[in-house]
């Protein structure tokens, strides 16, 4: 019985959002095949990018906020591979081999950042987030056809500067989804994305078992103690924040080539917020996250999103009321983890003061 | 002579120097320029009066160890329904301005005091949880909009008779009630001179409150908690007084900035309010640990005019508008820089 319990309130969150997605998908009275394929192409689109949180939290420096540098990188990336034509899954490798060294530059940078601002690095990271966008849309928008020369008629609109607001990526469109699909009625399962993500997943798991990944983990634990032990702390979290860049950047390009448009200047800036309520749904918190909770928090959060319009449409007589409802959901999880963690470990940190007293 | 102006450089800082140097060296181009000086700094006049409260909000917040207050929006919301009720009985001028005032402070109060009971629980992480509390409000009260009972149908939605528009306009009912009171025009320049003195008198005020004992107490708690817990003050009374003023002021900054802009917009509209007068109040000199009434005032000033000169003078040297994305470098830069300097504690 005390088993069951400590079962239940260890999931607490994951359970609860069940719950609510239950209630949701009874509601929203929407066909089963047509839910089906909705949640198998969400995830397909999304699991990458929240498999790539895990790291940092494992080394202690919170939810990283700053995927969307990652995301940025990987954008970058394929606004010079359109230009250049590349196409096919050829073109699709060789732009993520193009983001890698964009991405590995952007989370050391990041990386020595948060150096700086220890004990507040997710406040940074998300601040370092909205300062990065607003480079790449002066890059983008502004110095792109005036100080840089580029004059693609599908990247660009000749009479103004800047990029075009939406870029189509038919050249990629489903290049990884489709090498592979297995038909279950109207559902097509992209096989290929789905071992890529069970791929990273496995090397995660693999990386928590090197030397590398126990000292990510000893940081984690207490970043003074490893410090003492001999691990060169600064060094390894910039490393953790590099890894976690990069596989942003590779995550974006999967969720952009699954949607086959690029909305050069807003495809990423939702990314940080929906990867990291869709972990903590999962029931990881700021210093714990596991592939299993990533995953299953994936599978919660797009499901809450497939059927909530819906839902909303029933319940409320407004589509509107829904859409709104799962943007709420998203924030409000994330301000709720967040406080609960300050709590506890503001509560612990008394504890153990007092017990010093004592 | 020498030592004096050293002195003055370290109070003054690096930072507000080179924002000052370049907005200078943006109004000498402008002068160049067919642009009118005068009607820039018009414009600037106005924005300060606009956000000036918004970054004053932040003083009390910081002075009692709180730190930035990234959950503004919280009595944004607050001076929003305050606003929202005048418009829906069609109260005019001034007495629309008062009504949403007075409808919005005890509103603020209340959800100040419920905020703060959050923040005290989370000490050392505050700003993060108050980012994200802040957006969850807005999100949620983009539901309130939609299902409130509200009726005008000014307000509302043309079909269906429920959920408020997304912009409202205030011109028939108290727009620039405060910029056109006293307003006068000299070379050129015009003056908001209710606006600006509406600014002054809140300035006031928080300036006068930080001179009060419990103004002493509060700054003493933010500077040195352990010290102000030793001499007998209680380090929460103190905390929970900072956020409630901070909420109060940002709702009050609400109904300056909706009655100065001449529209109130809702849904995402007050999602990202925080950032500017966060970044303002840096830029005036503050700390994540200090911030004084100067501070605020000087930071909006630099900040707003840097906004306004900027996009007509780049508007002249290349195109397309860079004053949104020069706002979103220069503040978050700003605050980057605050996040990063060494400040002793580890304060989130």
């Amino acid at each position: 019985m005390t088993q069951v319990k400590r079962l239940i309130s260890r999931n607490a969150v994951p359970l609860l959002f069940g719950i609510v997605c239950l209630l949701g998908v009874y509601f929203a009275k929407m066909p089963g095949q047509f839910l089906l394929m909705e949640i198998v192409k969400r995830m397909a689109r999304n699991s990458f990018l929240v498999l790539s949180l895990i790291i940092p939290v494992a080394a202690g420096m919170g939810l990283n906020f700053g995927i969307v540098l990652g995301a940025l990188a990987g954008q970058i990336a394929l606004i010079l591979s359109t230009h250049w034509e590349w196409s096919g899954i050829g073109g699709l490798v060789l732009t993520a081999l193009l983001a890698t060294p964009l991405a590995v530059l952007f989370g050391f940078l990041a990386g020595m950042l948060l150096n700086k601002a220890k004990g507040r690095e997710m406040i940074t990271g998300m601040v370092m987030g909205f300062f990065a966008n607003g480079l790449y849309q002066f890059v983008f928008l502004f110095l792109v056809g005036t100080l840089i020369p580029f004059d693609n008629p599908r990247l660009r609109i000749s009479t103004s500067p800047g990029l075009r607001n939406t870029i189509d990526l038919g050249r990629i469109k489903g290049t990884l989804d489709g090498i592979w699909e297995v038909r279950y009625g109207f559902t097509k399962f992209p096989m290929v994305t789905f071992l890529v993500i069970a791929v990273l997943a496995l090397a995660i798991w693999a990386f928590f078992r090197t030397k590398l990944g126990q000292e990510f983990r000893a940081i984690g634990q207490d970043r003074h103690i490893a410090g003492v032990a001999g691990i060169s702390v600064d060094r390894n979290r910039i490393l953790a924040i590099i890894i976690s860049t990069v596989l942003a950047a590779w995550g974006q390009l999967i969720f952009l080539q699954n949607i086959g448009t690029l909305n050069t200047y807003n495809s990423h800036e939702q990314v940080g917020t929906f990867a990291i309520a869709a972990l903590l749904i999962g029931g990881a918190t700021v210093t714990k996250a596991t592939i299993g909770q990533a995953l299953m928090g994936t599978f919660l959060f797009h499901l809450l999103f497939a059927v909530s319009p819906k839902a909303g449409q029933t319940i409320f007589g407004s589509a509107q009321v829904g859409e709104y409802f799962r943007v709420f959901v998203a924030y409000g999880i994330i301000a709720i983890s967040l406080a609960l963690h300050a709590w506890q470990s503001r509560s612990a940190a008394k504890a153990k003061l007092e017990e010093e007293t004592a | 002579m020498k030592e004096r102006l050293v002195a003055i450089y370290h109070g003054f800082g690096l930072p507000r120097l080179i924002i000052a140097g370049f907005l200078l060296l943006l109004l000498i181009i402008a002068a160049g320029t067919e642009l009118s000086v005068p009607g820039l700094l018009s414009d600037a006049l106005v924005r300060i009066g606009q956000n000036g409260i918004y970054v004053l909000a932040m003083v009390p917040s910081i002075q009692a160890g709180v730190g930035l207050n990234f959950g503004l929006p919280v009595g944004v919301i607050c001076g929003i329904v305050g606003v929202l009720v005048a418009m829906e009985f069609t109260l005019l001028g001034f007495k629309g301005f008062l009504v949403a005032i007075l409808l919005a402070v005890p509103l603020a109060i209340g959800a100040g005091y419920l905020y703060s009971l959050l923040i005290n629980r989370v000490a050392g992480q505050e700003m993060m949880v108050g980012t994200y509390v802040g957006f969850s409000v807005v999100a949620g009260m983009c539901i309130f909009w939609l299902m409130a009972p509200f009726k005008n149908p000014a307000l509302i939605w043309p079909v269906g008779g429920q959920g408020l528009r997304v912009t409202l306009t205030l011109a028939d009912t108290f727009a620039g009630v405060l910029n056109n009171f006293l307003a006068f025009e000299i070379f050129g320049l015009k003056v908001p001179t209710g606006l600006l003195l509406f600014y002054g008198l809140i300035a006031f005020i928080v300036w006068l409150f930080f001179r009060t004992k419990a103004g002493v107490a509060m700054e003493v708690v933010g500077r040195n908690p352990r010290f102000a817990a030793a001499s007998g003050l209680s380090l929460n009374k103190y905390r929970t007084l900072g956020i409630i003023m901070s909420t109060v002021l940002a709702a009050i900054g609400y109904t300056v900035y909706a009655q100065s802009f001449g529209f109130v917009q809702l849904y995402n509209g007050p999602l990202m309010t925080a950032f500017p007068a966060v970044a303002g109040v840096l830029i005036g000199g503050a700390s994540t640990r200090e911030a004084k009434v100067r501070h605020a005032i000087l930071g909006v000033v630099l900040f707003q005019t840097l906004l306004t000169v900027a996009m007509p003078v780049t508007n002249q040297l290349i195109e397309g508008n860079i004053s949104e994305i020069a706002r979103v470098v220069v503040s978050n830069g700003m605050i980057l820089y605050a996040l990063t300097r060494a400040t002793g504690g580890e304060q989130a």
